[in-house]
């Protein structure tokens, strides 16, 4: 067997945490995700198969929904999936055996870097970050915008508390500008 | 400018790039007897109204979705902005 050690997606060994001001930000590498598109005329039956894996109401248009497995609306009739990394690490597998041949399913993990910004300074640092109107978006709301020329999605958690999924190729650029963002607007 | 994306509510034009007339959408019979011309005029004839003008928009910054915008080319107003698969739809289309 190889030895090999699993690195995040910044590079390190252990995630990556950055605090300026009252705003933390946390690299949060244990998600598993997949990708949910629903095949032509099969919509609703994509929608039932979804809201019983994640045993909620399927998100509507810019929500997210479920809990530990949740979805979130990505486009028409499009969603990702995500979950705890440790209890669904075959997660793509679980949803294509839900959703069977109403949709097509594709492995995201490790497609992706999360950064979960938290604090009270949190919509600041996302207006400077985007022109998404985030001080709109209550909990459990999600769209998809552009960070830094990087197409990423903004979760709304909680007040105050955001998740940022960015291209994990591209994760130090989106880090980069996240930090760089915090020290300017706080 | 402000595109009032049917999803999604207004967003800023920023977040979307523009194809070109919406007839685009319209590809025509490659197998057709004059498919040769009507590929000529697809890809090459296009009108340029001042005024009232229908085109494609993609919502690349958002959610990746295809928009049929009237938009008057003189003022810039917006004035109906659909889903490029609900007009294709509407014509018959089944994709």
């Amino acid at each position: 067997m190889h030895d090999l050690v699993a690195i995040t997606a910044l590079g390190g060994t252990e995630p990556k945490i950055d605090r300026v001001g009252s705003v933390t930000c946390t690299e949060t590498p244990g998600v598993a995700l997949a990708s949910v598109a629903a095949r032509q005329g099969r919509e609703d039956k994509t929608r039932n198969a979804v809201s019983q894996l994640i045993g909620a109401e399927t998100p509507a248009v810019g929500k997210f929904t479920g809990g530990p497995i949740i979805a979130f609306w990505t486009g028409p009739d499009q969603w990702m999936i995500e979950a705890p990394f440790e209890t669904h690490e075959d997660l793509a597998h679980l949803v294509k055996e839900n959703t069977g041949d109403t949709a097509s399913v594709s492995e995201q993990t490790d497609a992706w870097v999360r950064f979960d910004l938290d604090g009270e300074g949190v919509l600041a640092v996302l207006e400077l970050l985007s022109s998404l109107d985030c001080r709109k978006m209550a909990a459990g709301a999600a769209s998809r915008t552009s960070i830094h020329h990087l197409g990423c999605f903004v979760l709304c958690r909680a007040s105050g508390s955001f998740s940022v999924y960015g291209p994990r190729s591209s994760a130090g650029s989106l880090h980069h500008a996240i930090v760089a963002a915090m020290k300017s607007a706080l | 400018m402000i595109i009032h994306h049917p999803l999604l509510g207004p967003r800023d034009s920023s977040e979307f790039v523009y194809l070109g007339d919406a007839s685009l959408i319209n590809r025509p019979d490659w197998q057709a007897e004059d498919a040769t011309e009507a590929f000529y005029d697809y890809a090459y004839l296009r009108d340029n109204p001042a005024g009232e003008h229908r085109e494609l928009w993609f919502h690349e910054g958002g959610d990746r979705s295809w928009l049929v915008v009237t938009r008057n080319t003189a003022t810039h107003e917006i004035s109906k902005v659909e889903l490029a698969r609900d007009v294709a739809r509407a014509q018959g289309r089944s994709k």
